[in-house]
């Protein structure tokens, strides 16, 4: 059933330009929030772990953008770019960051646990592979509930060697679950690189022995991945059980703020940015395709700056949470 | 001598059962591994095969007979060489009594309670005259189930053996029935990842009960019920919830060993955002579970093995539930307060029985539930007896008992008369052999002797 990787997209494929500029937005936002995540945990702003998604933003923005609001949506703890993809705010997102009130869990949840039940997005798990199991529960309800939705289950190249990702493949396929988990390769669980963590490294093929269908993406480009996920969703939503996506992708950054990120070369990573940024791919593409020029392309630049500015504020302007709250939110 | 053919014990547990039907009559030729009969247990039915050749000499026990006491003869065999004469020098000797080794819950006292200060008094629970029913811990969990799923369309159960096979220890017997697959639902040998999925069906509304054989085997999911149930209300500022009710037999059964014996009371009421219920009798069992599964947060359920098959009185209301974190005074008494919970209760009401007879009153508090824990009913027997002793099957150290002890000493301090005890499993892993299991866990008369101890009559 796994197939590799189709990452020469057919010429034809008409991708129409209001989405094309969405793309280009969203990633951008994703990138530019990072950076400046990344620069204000730096000025001690933010606590604890920090897991910058620069890199991977033509992923989620990819996969976003081939479901509906209904649908279900869920990842590990690399999630900023995955909660401003599902359309949360980006000022609740970076409140939560600065540990404040305005934050999405009211600043109790931090960097790895936030949640939007408007948004569907359920998470932000800091245990690696605990979203695997959870997101396949969100399917088992759309399903129990007769809905026609489907959940988006993102994990990362980590995530795929624990066991309970394996109970969650058995029993999605057994139970015929709207589910396509989506597996983001960054090719380095923290410092360990996939060769060294997976006896197969392919990964898309790690649900062969359930009969869950997979399918190798490069997932620095946003076209393929939105082609690909697509088709994945379609099948889901059809009642066809789960269906497996490995996105090839790179992180720029370190696993954490912490992490010199020794374990490769500065050439590597330079490399990476330099031949498939997704950011850039889409820029190249929008100049050549004439869908904006030179001009308009700094403006929307200008305007996503401004957006992550506001975020910063209101970041740092909101209150830190009132000492009453360490008692709430436990029972109800 | 005709060899005899002995009522087999067909689970850990099992004290009596039917003997349901013979598939032999006397004179025939058997070998081993024939079916000679058909025998029924309050959770299953069983054969009963011939393990020597022979001629079947005699049936003892009829077809149709209740009760039949493990290791009663039940029939006789003769092999080739015996002479037929020797069955008329046969007289069935006295049945090893193998249940009396199970506790006797019979002495439970009906709930009375005084008005105490801050005192939950569970006297309202039940109204006075309402009608009584006796009924298993298993058929009141069965029914408290049935009950919720009847009305909410949101509930579902999970597990290994829930439905075709009616239950591991048939507490879900004929929920699949009555409800169909799609709301009973078997699942495969996989703990972490079941307990993950009826986490994810909770966040997004639904009402999952998740059964788990033994908590035992909970283990390998508890980090699905701690960090992604038990922590989400407050990790999402309030935003989200897991209303699910983890459930299944905790604590030592009988013989089964040191991984499959443990008590986890103590391990999961460390939790916060926790609910952690442990039950003793069958109306606490139907009315906790009911409330449980209506509950918002998420709950962890402990049964009992043993207490499955014992049977007591429950209310007969149409919708009976009894409140989480509320303890009862299951029995009334000035000289000690025994606290326990579960399994312990068993212990702590006989030995309040025969406490009695020395004249010593003792008030026994079952918690029923562990977190949040009802420290106020515990507290205002203290400030009335001055004493307490603390009865769990759980190990010692860090241990439901420790809790309370801690707990009496930070706010009743002035109030005690001696150091409170603890009676606890014994800080072993559970011993297979039935001598040194029986001396690792509590028994009637280590309360007893706590009890002595703190009331100085020794």
């Amino acid at each position: 059933m796994a197939r590799k990787a189709t990452t020469t997209r057919k010429k034809t494929t008409k991708v129409d330009k209001e989405q094309v500029q969405k793309y280009y937005r969203d990633m951008l936002l994703i990138r530019r929030f990072e950076e400046k995540a990344g620069q204000i945990y730096g000025m001690g702003l933010i606590g604890g772990f920090c897991h910058l998604y620069i890199g991977q933003e033509a992923v989620v923005v990819g996969m976003q953008s081939t479901i509906t609001s209904e649908d279900a949506v869920i990842t590990s703890y690399r999630d900023h770019g995955h909660m401003l993809a599902c359309g949360m705010d980006p000022k609740g997102v970076m409140a939560e960051l600065t540990g404040r009130e305005g934050g999405y869990s009211k600043g109790k949840g931090g960097s790895m646990h936030m949640f939007s039940k408007e948004k569907n997005f359920y998470g932000g798990h800091g245990i690696v592979g605990a979203c695997v199991p959870i997101g396949t529960g969100l399917a088992f309800s759309q399903k129990y509930k007769e809905t026609d939705n489907v959940t988006l289950c993102y994990m990362g190249d980590g995530t795929v060697n624990q066991g309970q990702v394996y109970e969650s493949f058995n029993m999605a396929e057994l139970w015929g679950l709207p589910v396509v988990y989506v597996i983001e390769n960054n090719e380095y669980a923290m410092g360990t690189s996939v060769k060294r963590a997976s006896a197969q490294t392919e990964l898309f093929r790690r649900g062969e022995s359930f009969n869950v269908p997979g399918e190798q993406i490069d997932g620095m480009d946003v076209f393929a991945v939105a082609e690909a996920g697509r088709k994945a969703v379609e099948w889901a939503r059809s009642g066809k059980g789960p269906y497996i996506l490995e996105m090839k992708t790179y992180r720029y950054r370190g696993h954490s703020m912490s992490d010199p990120a020794k374990y490769r070369s500065k050439e590597e990573v330079n490399k990476k940015r330099a031949e498939s940024d997704p950011i850039e791919r889409i820029r190249e593409k929008l100049l050549n395709d004439k869908v904006y020029t030179e001009d308009e392309l700094k403006n929307i630049d200008r305007e996503v700056k401004g957006i992550v500015a506001q975020a910063v504020e209101f970041a740092q302007e909101s209150p830190e949470p009132h000492p009453d709250e360490l008692y709430t939110d436990i029972l109800i | 001598m005709p060899t005899e053919i002995l009522m087999p014990a067909l689970s850990p547990t099992m004290t009596e059962g039917k003997l349901a039907r013979w598939l032999v009559n006397e004179g025939d030729q058997v070998s081993s591994g024939d079916v000679l009969a058909e025998i029924e247990t309050d959770k299953a039915t069983m054969e009963v095969e011939a393990v020597d050749e022979g001629t079947v000499a005699r049936l003892l026990i009829a077809a149709d007979t209740d009760n039949v006491a493990v290791n009663t003869p039940i029939a006789l065999l003769l092999e080739e060489d015996e002479d037929a004469a020797s069955l008329d020098n046969y007289s069935v000797g006295a049945a090893p009594a193998a249940s009396a080794d199970v506790p006797d819950n019979s002495v439970e006292t009906a709930v009375v309670i005084e008005s105490a200060n801050e005192a939950y008094d569970a006297s309202g629970e039940i109204p006075a005259g309402t009608e009584m029913v006796k009924m298993s811990v298993r058929e009141a969990l069965r029914d408290a189930m049935a009950e919720e799923m009847r009305t909410d369309d949101r509930v579902f159960i999970m597990g290994e053996e829930v439905a075709e096979y009616q239950g591991a220890y048939k507490v879900t017997q004929g929920l699949l029935d009555e409800f169909g697959k799609r709301r009973v639902i078997d699942t495969p040998i996989t703990e972490q990842g079941f307990a993950g999925i009826g986490v994810g069906a909770a966040y997004h509304g639904l009402r999952p009960i998740v059964e788990f054989m033994t908590f035992n085997f909970a283990m390998q999911a508890i980090d699905q019920i701690i960090n992604s149930a038990a922590k989400t209300r407050y990790m999402s500022g309030g935003q989200m919830e897991s209303p699910i009710v983890f459930r299944g037999a905790n604590g030592a059964a009988s013989r089964v060993g040191a991984q499959h014996s443990q008590c986890y009371a103590a391990w999961y009421a460390h939790i916060p955002g926790l609910i952690v219920v442990a039950p003793h009798n069958a109306a606490d069992a139907k009315g906790l579970l009911k409330s449980a599964i209506r509950n918002p947060n998420p709950v962890v359920f402990l049964e009992n093995e043993i207490l499955y098959g014992q049977s007591f009185d429950v209310p007969v209301l149409d919708d009976f539930t009894i409140p989480l974190g509320k303890a009862k005074v299951a029995r009334k008494g000035d000289d000690v307060t025994i606290v326990s919970f579960a399994m312990g209760m068993s212990y702590a009401l006989q030995a309040a029985t025969k406490l009695a007879e020395d004249g010593i009153n003792a008030e026994v508090i079952d918690l029923r539930t562990i977190r949040p824990m009802d420290i106020d009913t515990v507290l205002a027997s203290i400030k009335k007896t001055n004493r307490c002793v603390t009865v769990e099957e759980g190990w010692p150290q860090h241990g439901v008992g420790a809790e309370i002890s801690a707990t009496i000493m930070e706010k009743a301090f002035d109030y005690l008369d001696a150091p409170v005890l603890r009676v606890t499993g014994k800080d072993v892993p559970m011993p297979y052999a039935a001598n040194l299991e029986k001396l690792a866990l509590p028994t009637v008369q280590d309360v007893i002797d706590a009890v002595k101890s703190v009331t100085y009559r020794s």
